[in-house]
């Protein structure tokens, strides 16, 4: 079957067998290795993309549940990317929080850390360590860096306070 | 890797045309809503269908949460996410909240609806722990039209329901009556993961007196569990943490949990003991506190 989606602004089409995993078609047919495939069961989060603005555990989404909606990836994290062009470093806020603070160790959950903690922050921009902790409730850190990954979530929303960049106006261009 | 056996994947554009397909692929066909329990099984070889019906498109006509004067109507296609962020249905029915404080992770709550929790029929689940609690209708429509089922009738055994091959489950009622609340309790083994034990609770009262109570367990038999011996040793009595024992004593008499890797049976009857305690005494405190009580200082 032929299914089409919007991943990281730019329209994709691919054809795909019914039973291919949204987190496969982003691995294997689009290239986008940046999300992680971990426990298959929709318990490690290692895989968490975002869809229509939510994060989701794409590996217990149909891509063709996924076509004619929005997908984006941490490749497509709305600051990422640039590093020739644009005005900073190349990195979402989030991810500089993870570097300065040491949000990760291994890296393997960082991906799927990275796009809950950013969509947690789009929508509540200031918000407490028992928020981030039940924003990521749903991900696991196997080298166990939570106080880290809550430390660094707190980082990036000071950062962003100055400096906010909305989704919204990211998706629009 | 774990992926599904093959299947034909087919997408439904409303209720009727779900139907429709249910009706042309026969029982070989299965909706698939939020898919967190239907794909993870399917995965596994537990659950295998040749073709998905997939309804989410159906999340504008089905995802709603409608307040009446004397019921409150949940469309099928609700999402966790929805119900747990529902200020009107905290209002009315706090159990719904506190239960979906604890049902999975926000990722999968994102996914997840009332309606593909129901007709998972897992004995475990919460959502169905609330709507036994509540006493819940359970709107189903098929080729023949619309027929409306009650909690009691509406599940089967473990993973089966009132819910026929052609069927669709669309809407779930909640009957709404005054001074009357509600509080879910759940003992898990880690965040975010099935109950050991899980017992919502409901109390109504007037003048002092419990009116009516509802107890419904998860995880204590072949499905969520309502215990009707509780409402009868409550009526008409004040509340008292006697009471609430007593309560407690006949929900671990009336339920039928199985020694598994969750815990021992003997452990899940203590928890349906002092769960049911927990969560009535909850329920009557905060009928206590509502300024609308005539009880409320």
């Amino acid at each position: 079957m032929q299914v089409t989606m919007v991943v990281n602004g730019e329209q994709v089409t691919r054809d795909v067998e019914g039973r291919l995993l949204l987190v496969h078609f982003l691995r294997d047919h689009l290239g986008l290795t940046g999300t992680h495939w971990g426990c298959d069961t929709s318990n490690c989060g290692a895989c968490a993309v975002w869809m229509d603005g939510e994060p989701v555990k794409s590996c217990t989404v149909l891509a063709a549940m996924a076509g004619g909606h929005e997908v984006r990836t941490i490749e497509g994290l709305p600051g990422a990317g640039d590093l020739d062009f644009g005005p900073g470093d190349g990195l979402d806020p989030i991810q500089r929080a993870f570097m300065q603070c040491h949000g990760l160790q291994c890296g393997f959950c960082t991906p799927g850390m990275l796009m809950t903690a950013r969509a947690l922050l789009d929508s509540n921009p200031n918000p407490t360590a028992e928020e981030i902790r039940e924003a990521i409730s749903g991900q696991v850190c196997r080298c166990t860096g939570y106080a880290t990954i809550v430390r660094s979530v707190q980082w990036a929303a000071s950062e962003m306070a100055g400096t906010r960049r909305s989704v919204a106006d990211d998706v629009e261009q | 890797m774990q992926v599904p056996a093959p299947f034909d994947y087919e997408r439904a554009t409303s209720v009727d045309h779900a139907i429709g397909l249910l009706s042309r692929l026969g029982p070989t066909a299965r909706l698939v809503a939020g898919g967190h329990s239907l794909l993870p099984m399917m995965k596994l070889r537990l659950a295998h269908y040749e073709y998905l019906i997939d309804i989410n498109d159906l999340h504008e006509e089905l995802g709603y949460v409608k307040v009446e004067p004397t019921q409150i109507r949940i469309g099928a296609m609700t999402r966790h996410r929805e119900l747990l962020e529902s200020p009107e249905l905290r209002r009315s029915f706090p159990i719904f909240h506190e239960a979906e404080r604890v049902i999975a992770d926000p990722l999968v709550r994102n996914r997840g609806t009332i309606g593909g929790s129901l007709c998972q029929a897992d004995p475990s689940e919460d959502l169905s722990a609330v709507c036994t609690t509540l006493d819940a209708r359970c709107l189903i429509r098929g080729p023949g039209g619309d027929r409306v089922v009650g909690m009691a009738d509406f599940y089967r055994g473990p993973y089966e329901t009132a819910v026929g091959p052609a069927e669709m489950l669309i809407e779930i009622r909640f009957p709404v009556r005054p001074n009357g609340s509600s509080a879910y309790e759940k003992v898990g083994r880690r965040a975010g993961d099935w109950a050991v034990v899980s017992c919502g609770a409901a109390v109504w009262m007037e003048d002092g007196v419990i009116t009516d109570a509802r107890v419904g367990l998860a995880a204590v038999g072949p499905n969520t569990t309502g215990i009707p011996a509780i409402s009868e040793a409550l009526r008409g009595r004040p509340p008292s943490e006697e009471a609430y024992a007593e309560a407690g004593v006949l929900a671990a008499r009336h339920c039928t949990p199985v020694t598994d890797q969750r815990g021992s049976a003997e452990y899940k009857r203590h928890l349906a003991t002092e769960l049911t305690r927990r969560a009535l005494r909850r329920a009557v405190a905060r009928i206590d506190a509502a300024p609308a009580s005539p009880r409320a200082g």
